[in-house]
């Protein structure tokens, strides 16, 4: 059943026709091209399609598009939206926390909203954060160090 | 994988032809200069790459265009390891120009060298030479181009940046883009040229920043599965419950009955397509199918005992001396059983492929570790002259050895025939776990032997179902036998009940976790510290600075195990790289439970090319290795696979994370060795001994869970 579901997308009002239970996850990567945000595990065990819903990390493919009208819904390619990359995304790249890369828009997202949150996180708190993220690569180190580095910078 | 995400879309191929020739193909490309590797380059690779298969199309390795810009072509893939920076830095430095203007293709079949697959740490210790070789080609060109161009005989010029000179007045110039533009120049590469020593190097042995970095941080990066064709539909995949179940009967009228849902029941394969991937989903749930599911044979807890009944006559591998004469001198025998479960590789981004028929030819954009044996592959399953299918490789979002089969892109091209629509398979991750080619369960017994002066006298080594690799002995042992039983992966009928193929270094993290821990045995009923232990009984100079590096950066001191410190040493040969491993770890006797609080890394790979790179190699080899040593194992009962997804298969996760540091041990007169497996070979021993060292027990199975650790502490 189709229905009007209006919010605001990496910054822009935006109004769709869809199913309302259709899950985010799959109307960013298709009905909208929005393939940064990644599906890996489809039960919220992975991470690898968190994006930002109203400053909450959320797993896309648990949302459905009705739960998102009239919220605030952040993806990755919503981080940089002129082409200068956000902070965290500086460090992730200057740190190599990353090595396949297909955790990586998750794990940036859920480390954008683990610093609205906490903007100094201890070690302890990111690693806590980021624990249900997985990244199979194993490049937890310089994740953690760019999520410091920008906490730092802060 | 091309690192422009923007020039993604294929350049037409001329696919009315039966097949492309040389002249259509250098039409493809451009002009400019060209590189191409001549049929008879074995002398340049040596024997490991001859057997490989290297290479014997005529595509390029390298093209010079009109602009200066530099493009490799290579048939390796780009899935995390990094080869697309280190390859740029090879290419960039042989050629004397900047590593931004090269640009990097790879994993296409239409225009890459051929390539076997990438695996077995191989890229920069096989595919590395040839490139460099292409490069240093393509640089004798333009200097002979630019000798008659500023009319001064080459060796009075020099070339920095992309830029010829004359080295006595910098003003006369030219670069190498106005000497590439309008040419048609094509060179056979002959292995003549001479590559670079390590003292001139300039961008090799620098660490280099990830040069795909800033595509995968804003998510541009393309995998398979994010590629969009008009029309394209999203398949899912009728899947037996059982490996060795039988479809008795389906009825898919229910799913048929959604809107816009495409049924295919064709030559045993069930599918349902839809443009909206969760529909496609929703009519698989509608289908009602009756399979014949044998009962099952053995499960994971009885399968060692399986595969020591049917692993039939062993294979020597390596003899040395007399194993009756070494029991005779030995004046302590030791024996040890050790096992290892089946494992799953379990990348983040599951199988993906997208395939469209066009003009006569099969296009995949598929998620694989190899582009070219997947091209036969699917050219095979659906009927088509091999040079009527393209495999286009994007960026791979984890491979680890479990993207070397390519199921999904024959299901994407089979489907993409059938409908005539663009086809994407992606699969679920219960798929994934259930079509996974896992890493073998598998034994290891070892039966060995000191003598009174506490050298080992006796080796018996015997391996089921997971092949010699890195079982070669580097001890001085006088009485060594190593034999294998099994041939390696699925080539023998009845071991497994399903898949099973190369998992990150395939076999050597079990049989380093029984060497290693057999060794630590040994030097603890000598009461000898761990390490001297080692060093007394090997004289293989590589393994002896390995372990004196680690040593070093780890602060070890002297003691007899178990200390009740938690440490432990362990060592390995992978790909032609040493490696030394000491950790700390402490262990809660209450519940079992491991923490792994640092681990040191002692690595000699040879010529570095790309040190930083090499580090995050050996850091996520660390951190995945606790993965298999602590927590990962496939649960099944029969052909039933009961690990469906991350909740059961414990990935190594944050909290896991010890302080990891790392040490590249310089061996510049060694040519590069691997470096994306080695460092993970010895984790499970290393892990296993600190346990040993920390609480006195001695764990001989893999993982090493907690259950399992508080059993083994009774």
């Amino acid at each position: 059943m189709k229905d009007s579901i209006s919010f605001r997308l990496n910054g822009k009002p935006i109004q769709l026709d869809v199913d309302g239970d259709r899950t985010l996850l799959w109307v960013l990567r298709t009905d909208l091209g929005l393939t940064g945000t990644k599906f890996g595990c489809g039960e919220s065990l992975c991470g690898a399609c968190t994006v930002v819903v109203s400053k909450e990390a959320v797993r896309s493919c648990q949302v459905p598009m009705k739960a998102v009208r009239g919220k605030d819904v952040m993806t990755i390619e919503g981080l940089a939206p002129n082409g200068k990359l956000h902070p965290l995304q500086e460090a992730f790249a200057d740190t190599g926390g990353l090595q396949c890369g297909f955790c990586t828009p998750g794990m940036i997202m859920n480390a954008y909203a683990l610093l609205l949150k906490t903007p100094k996180p201890t070690r302890g708190q990111i690693r806590a954060g980021m624990e249900d993220n997985l990244c199979r690569c194993a490049a937890h180190h310089r994740i953690v160090q760019a999520i410091e580095r920008v906490s730092t910078l802060a | 994988m091309r690192d422009n995400p923007s020039t993604l879309a294929a350049p037409p191929l001329p696919s009315a032809r039966r097949s492309l020739d040389r002249r259509d193909f250098i039409r493809l490309l451009g002009g400019g200069i060209i590189v191409l590797f001549n049929a008879d380059l074995s002398d340049l690779l040596g024997q490991e790459s001859r057997t490989r298969g290297y290479p014997t199309d005529f595509n390029a390795y390298l093209r010079i265009a009109g602009d200066g810009r530099v493009t490799i072509y290579s048939g390796k893939i780009e899935m995390g390891q990094g080869i697309v920076t280190s390859l740029a830095q090879m290419a960039a430095d042989e050629l004397a120009v900047s590593l931004d203007s090269i640009d990097m293709v790879m994993g296409d079949t239409a225009l890459c060298p051929f390539d076997n697959g990438t695996y077995g740490s191989m890229s920069t210790r096989f595919f590395g030479p040839a490139l460099r070789a292409a490069a240093a080609e393509a640089k004798v060109v333009l200097l002979t181009l630019a000798s008659e161009h500023l009319k001064t005989p080459p060796d009075a010029l020099s070339v920095q940046d992309g830029v010829v000179f004359l080295a006595s007045d910098r003003t006369i110039r030219v670069t190498f883009g106005q000497l590439a533009k309008g040419q048609k120049i094509v060179r056979k590469l002959d292995g003549k040229a001479v590559t670079k020593s390590v003292s001139e190097f300039r961008v090799m042995g620098r660490p280099e920043k990830r040069r795909d970095a800033r595509a995968k941080v804003t998510g541009r990066a393309q995998f398979a599965g994010d590629i969009r064709l008009p029309g394209m539909l999203y398949a899912r995949i009728l899947r037996p419950p059982a490996h060795g179940a039988a479809l008795k009967s389906v009825d898919a009228s229910a799913a048929a009955r959604l809107p816009g849902v495409v049924v295919v029941n064709e030559g045993g394969m069930v599918a349902v397509l839809h443009t909206d991937p969760e529909a496609a989903e929703k009519a698989l749930a509608l289908i009602h199918a009756d399979f014949d599911v044998p009962g099952p044979a053995f499960d994971d807890k009885t399968v060692f005992a399986h595969l020591l009944s049917v692993a039939g006559e062993g294979e020597e591998r390596e003899k040395k001396g007399d194993l009756a004469e070494g029991e005779k001198r030995s004046v302590s025998l030791f024996e040890g059983k050790y096992v290892n479960g089946y494992g799953a590789h379990a990348p983040i981004e599951t199988h993906t492929a997208l395939a469209r028929l066009e003009g006569g030819t099969m296009t995949v954009w598929s998620s694989t570790q190899t582009p070219f044996p997947s091209q036969q592959a699917i050219a095979q399953a659906i009927g088509f002259a091999v040079e009527n299918v393209r495999v286009i490789t994007p960026f791979v979002g984890g491979g680890f050895g479990g993207k070397s089969a390519g199921l999904q892109a024959i299901e994407a091209a089979k489907l993409a025939k059938l409908t005539g629509k663009p086809v994407q398979v992606c699969w679920s991750r219960a798929e994934e776990f259930f079509l996974d080619t896992f890493r073998p369960a598998a034994v290891v017994r070892i039966r060995s032997g000191l003598d009174g002066a506490g050298r080992i006298c006796l080796w018996d080594y015997q391996v089921y179902a997971a092949g010699s690799r890195s079982s070669e002995q580097f001890y001085d042992v006088p009485n060594n036998l190593i034999r294998t039983y099994g041939r390696w992966g699925s080539e023998t009928p009845k071991m497994h009940l399903f898949a099973t193929g190369p998992w990150r270094a395939p076999g050597a993290n079990l049989n380093v976790f029984a060497r290693e821990s057999q060794i630590d045995a040994m030097a603890a009923k000598a009461k000898v510290d761990p390490l001297e232990f080692r060093l007394n009984n090997t004289s293989d100079k590589r393994m002896r600075r390995v372990l004196e590096a680690a040593a070093g950066r780890f602060g070890w001191k002297k003691a007899v195990a178990p200390s009740s410190r938690g440490v432990g040493v362990a060592c390995g040969i992978d790909a032609g790289t040493y490696v030394a491993m000491m950790a700390e770890a402490s262990v809660d006797a209450a519940t079992g439970r491991v923490k792994v609080g640092r681990i040191v890394c002692a690595q000699d790979m040879g010529v570095v090319i790309n040190p930083d790179g090499a580090k995050m190699q050996m850091e996520g080899c660390v951190m995945m290795g606790l993965g298999y040593t602590l927590s990962e194992e496939v649960h099944f009962n029969g052909g039933r696979i009961l690990t469906r997804n991350f909740d059961t298969y414990e990935v190594p996760r944050f909290s896991g994370m010890p302080e990891i540091e790392t040490v590249l041990v310089k061996n510049d007169e060694l040519t590069p060795q691997g470096g994306g497996e080695p460092a993970i070979v010895p984790v499970g021993a290393v892990v296993a001994n600190a346990i040993f060292d920390a609480t006195g027990a001695r764990l001989f199975q893999m993982p090493m869970t907690a259950e399992r650790v508080k059993e083994a502490l009774k």
